[in-house]
């Protein structure tokens, strides 16, 4: 249980719009209480602001549950913040002490402009999703359900890639700024499984290149989209990623 | 206020069968020339967008995230129940259809509800086929659990996420109707107005949250699918922009809101630690099946769990009822453990929480079969509170969670304004007082899937439309009266965030409105929420501009509708002198103090009729019949 309030500050990333300068600035927040998320403690920093007739700091969040992937802040440089496989609107401020400088910024990625302060545009991955991460099937139209059994490890595995929440902090912590586990795990996810092989190949195709055209960047086996991934998705679908997509190169009709 | 259900004639079974032959047909050369506004992208926004854009309709999908993936849908963990009856246990549509009229105390639309249960399969398939990866066997067919205290098996799931599965599923079906061109989404853009012309809903206008512009959107008709209200208590386990303002909107415009009182608080959620909450989070009910529920025996004991003997405890679910003990429905173990509080007996450093205790379970099947079943629930409670449940009781304590009433829908989804639609939690038509567990992601999937492409159609070919045009008058006026009221949250310079109106909007109506409600707690309701309106008007601080990307702006917004909007939801919580589902009137119960329903005097669903600003709204009432299911009194004991 929390022992005593304690005070911070927080210098955070300010930006008025889309293509403006932006800069570093510094707030004080007193009354931090440990088991406060860190969010509410900029929830509580802008109602400060507010009340003193101040720009409150903006950032995206929705269900603080760890689960929607609104939410998404580089904490201290570590993306989504110091806990392991978690996101940002799940740290508490009991990992910080009395007197702490805590450093927050949006996702610096290239194919993520800033909107304002640490709101970044994501639609990138909307376009790579749109390129090909469905399966074709019009309502309705399914047979029963059960009439397509599937391999238990296989449903397992996908299931294990589709638990991505498309946060993007994939993307931040890459030093390429690369899609791939983005990417791979909406590849995979439909590969694994029989409902998704008829159109593997092309999907493969046709995400990679949605992918590269947003101008994401390559992998470089770095593993630093895994070490942050609130899903703990693993590289492996990358690794899936890429042999679907020479498959689909060496065996397309087209 | 003309309230006809359109229920179709016939057998309860042939109702659907018969309307949807009926209904009359858009030729399918003359779909692409209809515009679509669906305003939500959870289940029933997603679901309806791709299968109405698989028809061939000009859809344009408005959300307020940055990508329709994050919409609340998202959240749910537990499951989505159908009547497969996959695991040969006695399932059927009759026994879906029956449990969930019983479930919600007799308080929803039987045709309704029986059509919900007869197309719950055909989600189950629909899903499957778009990869959504669901729990399977080791023969590799599907698998099914039981949930919510049902006493058969008709629960798909996937882990603990299986409302992002299968939101993730809808919104892929709908991402392919974007590649084809059928389907536009806007992000980041809230509906501000509904527009009407010549009586019919013709489209909206919505602000762009990063640019803060106005759009005006016209189209042939409109689909609510903005979900529900919990967060008119500020803490809830909705997230933090789920809002009434849309519903709202429509209810000014003349949409019936039908039931606001039906709101249902879940029992297991991790209690408050300090003002500075913003939310509340849920864990899976399923712990119930394996934690006991307690509190000590005497008020005002401040030890801590471990050095409670075992005859100081009250284990009060299992002594108050011994058939069900802790598997009571959400509603009864909700009212039970504020009973606890109430009498001074809750656990933990704020007083208001009740031990949920699995050393007994840990005892006798080991703590590794436990933390399989359980791990991350455990790991969420560690993560937020900073304890272990497996060396100390878990505290919990009960949050608003869903709310049954909306929009007033006819057979067909559409409101009281012709033209415009509500589905998914938005309406009120399933749930009755009370919604079962994993049947949302059920409803959703239901209205957005299989119900709207038919009946939308049915209206479309049914109606003679006029042409109409962003540029028309109506959307001019509407427009300029979403300028004007931004302007006045702007003009405001007070001192008080909306946050913190928002936060005590939420205290009045849990301390008053909650759990428990009696005709004084109401009253005095009534009396505070204005005082809330009046300081809003006055002490308001929003700060910034109309037309950049301002949260503070866009919450100002949401916090005055909910303002309105409780005031609605106390007036249907004092009308309704009964106890049913969610709505518990202290003055309607037995001499044990459980609920009493009373049907001679409310078996009817309270339609509430906007009448203009400053004047008290009109109730009109639709009449539920029971053709099939006989009403009668819900026992736990």
């Amino acid at each position: 249980m929390s022992d005593k309030k304690f005070g911070v500050t927080v210098r955070a990333w300010r930006q008025a719009g889309p293509g403006e300068k932006g800069r570093m600035e510094s707030y004080k927040v007193e009354g931090v209480d440990p088991d406060m998320s860190f969010l509410e403690m900029l929830d509580v920093l802008n109602e400060d602001l507010v009340k003193r007739g101040q720009s409150p700091i903006a950032f995206d969040s929705d269900c603080r549950e760890g689960i929607c992937g609104c939410c998404g802040l580089v904490v201290n440089g570590d993306v989504h913040g110091p806990d392991e496989h978690s996101t940002v609107c799940q740290l508490h401020m009991r990992r910080f002490r009395d007197g702490d400088v805590i450093t927050v910024e949006p996702w610096r990625v290239k194919s993520f402009p800033v909107l304002r302060d640490l709101v970044v545009d994501r639609s990138s991955l909307e376009r790579i999703m749109a390129a090909g991460g469905y399966v074709s099937v019009n309502t309705g139209a399914a047979p029963d359900a059960n009439s397509i059994p599937v391999d238990k490890d296989d449903a397992e595995e996908a299931m294990d890639a589709a638990a991505c929440i498309g946060c993007g902090a994939c993307v931040a912590a890459c030093p390429n700024g690369a899609a791939m586990l983005f990417t791979g795990a909406k590849i995979s996810q439909l590969a694994l499984l029989p409902q998704g092989k008829p159109e593997k190949a092309k999907r493969a195709l046709a995400m990679v290149e949605a992918m590269d055209a947003e101008g994401f960047g390559n992998c470089t086996n770095e593993y630093e989209c895994e070490a942050v991934c609130p899903k703990e998705v693993k590289v492996a679908n990358i690794a899936r990623m890429n042999r679907e997509f020479l498959l689909a190169n060496f065996l397309s009709k087209r | 206020m003309k309230l006809d259900a359109k229920i179709p004639s016939g057998p309860i079974e042939k109702k659907w069968d018969k309307h949807r032959f009926d209904l009359k047909l858009v030729n399918p050369n003359n779909k692409r020339k209809f515009d679509i506004i669906v305003v939500g992208s959870g289940l029933a926004g997603a679901g309806a967008a791709a299968s109405l854009g698989e028809l061939g309709y000009n859809v344009k999908v408005f959300t307020m995230h940055d990508s329709p993936r994050r919409a609340h849908s998202i959240a749910a963990q537990g499951g989505i129940n159908a009547a497969k009856n996959y695991p040969n246990d006695g399932d059927s549509v009759w026994r879906l259809f029956h449990d969930t009229v019983k479930g919600g105390d007799y308080r929803a639309r039987e045709a309704n509800v029986y059509r919900l249960a007869q197309v719950s399969n055909g989600i189950i398939d629909h899903c499957v086929a778009l990869g959504v990866p669901f729990a399977r066997e080791y023969g590799g067919l599907l698998s099914n659990r039981s949930f919510g205290g049902a006493q058969l098996m008709r629960t798909f799931y996937a882990r603990g996420q299986t409302g992002q599965q299968l939101l993730l599923g809808a919104y892929s079906a709908m991402m392919r109707q974007v590649a084809a061109g059928t389907v536009k989404v806007f992000p980041r853009r809230e509906m501000t107005e509904l527009v009407i012309k010549n009586g019919r809903a013709r489209g909206i206008i919505a602000r762009d949250l990063v640019t803060g512009r106005l759009e005006s959107h016209a189209g042939h008709a409109v689909l609510l699918c903005t979900g529900g209200y919990s967060n008119v208590f500020y803490l809830s386990t909705n997230a933090a922009t789920c809002n009434v303002s849309a519903a709202w909107t429509a209810y000014k415009k003349g949409a019936g809101f039908a039931n606001p009182c039906f709101t249902q608080i879940h029992p297991t959620c991790i209690p408050r630690s300090g003002d500075h909450q913003s939310k509340l989070t849920l864990m899976s009910e399923s712990l119930r099946n394996d934690g006991r529920v307690w509190v000590p025996k005497n008020k005002g004991d401040r030890r801590s769990a471990g050095s409670i003997p075992e005859g100081e405890r009250d284990y009060f679910l299992e002594r108050r009822y011994p058939a069900f003990g802790n598997l009571v429905p959400r509603d009864i173990a909700s009212r039970a453990a504020k009973t606890e509080v109430d009498a001074g007996k809750g656990v933990g450093p704020t007083g208001q929480s009740v031990y949920l205790d699995f050393r007994d379970s840990i005892a006798r099947k080991g703590e590794d079969k436990i933390r399989a079943e359980y791990g991350n629930l455990f790991d969420m409670y560690h993560q937020i509170t900073d304890e272990n449940g497996y060396k100390v009781p878990m505290r919990i304590y009960p949050a608003p969670h869903y709310t049954m009433g909306g929009l007033w829908v006819d057979y067909d989804l559409m409101t009281t304004v012709p033209g415009l639609f509500a589905m998914g939690e938005a309406n009120f038509s399933d749930h009755g007082a009370n919604r079962l567990g994993a049947s949302a992601l059920m409803q959703g999937l239901a209205d957005g899937f299989f119900i709207i492409p038919y009946t939308l159609g049915g209206y479309l070919a049914g109606s003679k439309l006029e042409a109409a045009a962003d540029s028309d008058p109506e959307f001019g006026r509407a427009a300029g009266e979403a300028e004007a009221r931004f302007r006045r949250l702007l003009s405001s310079k007070g001192k008080k965030p909306p946050s913190e109106l928002h936060r005590q909007l939420g205290d009045v109506m849990w301390n008053e409105c909650g759990m428990a409600r009696n005709e004084a707690s109401l009253k005095r309701a009534l009396v505070k929420i204005p005082e809330i309106r009046e300081e809003f008007r006055e002490n308001l601080a929003v700060g910034g501009g109309a037309e950049e990307l301002n949260q503070t702006l866009e919450r100002a917004a949401r916090v005055e509708d909910f303002i309105d909007f409780a005031e609605l939801l106390v007036r249907d919580a004092l009308e309704r002198r009964e106890s049913c589902g969610g709505h518990f009137r202290e003055e309607s119960c037995t001499p044990e103090g459980e609920a009493r329903r009373d049907d001679a005097g409310f078996s009817h669903a309270a339609v509430w009729e906007h009448a203009g600003e400053g004047k008290a709204p009109l109730l009109n009432k639709e009449a539920l019949e029971f053709e099939h299911i006989k009403p009668s009194e819900r026992s736990y004991k």
